[in-house]
């Protein structure tokens, strides 16, 4: 049964790896406009639960929707962007700032069109976005890790996606520009853009989150919490307990009752 | 110059090596990006063993050695994808078996083939027939449509094979295109350049070039200039120098990767200065 604004439904999703379970039994359905924030500790399958949401992970059991299709059936991808940690192709050839940007508006649909004059506009605003205009020349490999996460967040943003999910935005990020992203994520998400962003540190954008998806390894299912915040104090306090003290876990970052 | 261009068989090899030097950078660009520098090399190896198959069977060198390198080039794709073989040592089981395949059927081949093989592995002046030309421009027109077509999203598999499948670019396939036309390039360089370094003028281009560019498609401009210089240069100097033309075109190329690696110092010092 599809929801109407239904942008993300996993039913049952399992994931293994060598007879491991990394996920078990996740069940959640994210609607339009929804600010998600995944929390866990290192190794809950944070990251392995949205990669195979978005197809790049294989899953043993389960079901994966997106936008009410099934992921096998799914085509519209220009409506979903991601923000990986880094870019592995980058450091190989000079790629530049801009081009890294305009990449984020490839697509199989139009091979034969050149970049239209709406699509460099939006690629330059969101390069002014994350204030890395002045740098559109330079080589991406050339950038410090957290204006090379910022690029990457301007490739993301510059198709205008309705599904944004990113992972670990903010890090390595100054306070300057973790404050100019969380002005970008608050315009996004008041014109309905739904973001999942997988984290450690909600530091700036807490305010924003207006649902969190807890993952603990060691449950019998793998969501441990899914709701709005703050988190309950046998969350912050039960979850990373197993392997000791985390400095990733939630009641550090911001979340916490 | 004008002695040079008297003979048919030279003026044949300088229209080849203009064509190698356009199109072997033009795909080796995209092999370093995805650090696969050394692909053009494993299919020069099967390549080889296409030829011996040619010597062989007494069929036509070119689409012989092309069919077993497009076969090579899906091979090494489906080892890379379905088994736990890493990249690198698909790329081995590729240089052994296309080499000794090649030397074994070149030796089995009637008549004097397997002396012959030496022109197909470094080259020779005099093996581009008229009728190979034809072929060699329709490879070389094939090769540029498609990355014309496709080459953008060649560029966002190469950059980050994850993003591009969330793009709904089929990464896969345009993997396996690229190392087909990989292949392409090696049948169209092997009369000029040979087998055993046609992959240098895919791959030295492209690394001198990126010692000066900041972009991707500086870098691949930069590199299809100095693949067509150093194939036209080389080609010429092993005229006069009477040498293989194979050996001459790659090591006149890794001369202009000195220089560049050279420039690239007051280059990026220039640019580090405020305007």
């Amino acid at each position: 049964m599809t929801n109407i604004g239904e942008v993300l439904r996993l039913e049952r999703l399992c994931v293994e790896y060598d007879g491991d379970h990394v996920l078990e039994d996740v069940d959640l359905t994210i609607t339009a406009g929804e600010f998600v924030a995944v929390l866990g500790p290192n190794g809950s399958g944070k990251t392995t639960m949205v990669r195979a949401a978005l197809g790049l992970q294989q899953f043993d059991h389960g079901r994966v929707f997106l936008f009410g299709t099934p992921l096998q059936r799914f085509r519209e991808w220009r409506r979903v962007a991601l923000v990986p940690q880094r870019l592995p192709g980058a450091s190989s050839i000079p790629v530049s700032v801009w081009e890294s940007v305009l990449s984020g508006l490839i697509s199989p649909r139009r091979r034969w069109r050149p970049f239209s004059r709406e699509e460099k506009a939006a690629a330059t605003q969101a390069l002014h976005d994350v204030g890395l205009w002045d740098r559109r020349h330079d080589r991406l490999d050339a950038l410090s890790g957290g204006q090379q996460r910022r690029a990457l967040v301007a490739r993301a943003l510059a198709p205008s996606p309705d599904l944004l999910v990113m992972d670990e935005p903010t890090a390595g990020v100054d306070a300057e520009h973790v404050a100019r992203l969380t002005d970008v994520l608050s315009g996004l998400s008041a014109r309905g853009t739904t973001i999942i962003v997988i984290t450690h540190e909600l530091t700036g954008i807490a305010h924003l989150v207006t649902r969190a998806i807890v993952l603990d390894p060691l449950a019998r299912t793998s969501v441990a919490f899914d709701g709005p915040p703050p988190l309950p104090s046998s969350i912050t306090d039960g979850v990373h307990h197993h392997d000791g003290p985390d400095e990733h876990a939630p009641s550090a970052i911001g979340l916490e009752p | 110059m004008t002695a040079l261009l008297d003979f048919d068989f030279m003026r044949r090899a300088l229209v080849a090596a203009a064509l190698v030097g356009l199109i072997a950078p033009l795909i080796g660009v995209f092999l370093v990006q995805r650090r696969l520098a050394l692909l053009g090399d494993g299919m020069g190896h099967v390549a080889l063993t296409g030829v011996g198959l040619a010597f062989l069977l007494g069929t036509a060198p070119i689409p012989t050695a092309m069919a077993t390198a497009v076969a090579g080039a899906f091979l090494i794709e489906f080892i890379r994808y379905r088994s736990r073989t890493a990249g690198d040592v698909a790329l081995a089981l590729l240089f052994y078996g296309g080499i000794a395949g090649g030397v074994m059927l070149a030796s089995l081949a009637p008549g004097r083939a397997s002396s012959s093989l030496n022109a197909y592995l470094f080259g020779s002046l005099s093996t581009v027939a008229e009728a190979d030309l034809l072929a060699l421009g329709v490879l070389c027109l094939v090769v540029v449509a498609v990355v014309a077509v496709l080459g953008r999203e060649m560029f966002s598999v190469s950059l980050d094979p994850d993003l591009a499948a969330v793009q709904g670019i089929r990464v896969r396939a345009m993997s396996t295109l690229m190392a087909v036309l990989a292949a392409v390039v090696v049948v169209v360089g092997m009369r000029v350049v040979g087998l055993l370094l046609v992959s240098a003028i895919m791959i030295v281009p492209v690394a001198a070039a990126q010692q000066v560019t900041r972009s991707f498609r500086g870098t691949a401009i930069l590199a299809i200039v100095i693949g067509l210089a150093a194939s036209l240069a080389g080609l010429v100097g092993s005229f006069y120098v009477e040498v293989p033309p194979g050996p001459t075109i790659v090591l006149v190329a890794l001369a202009g990767f000195a220089v560049m690696a050279m420039l690239a110092v007051p280059i990026r010092r220039r640019r580090r200065e405020p305007a």
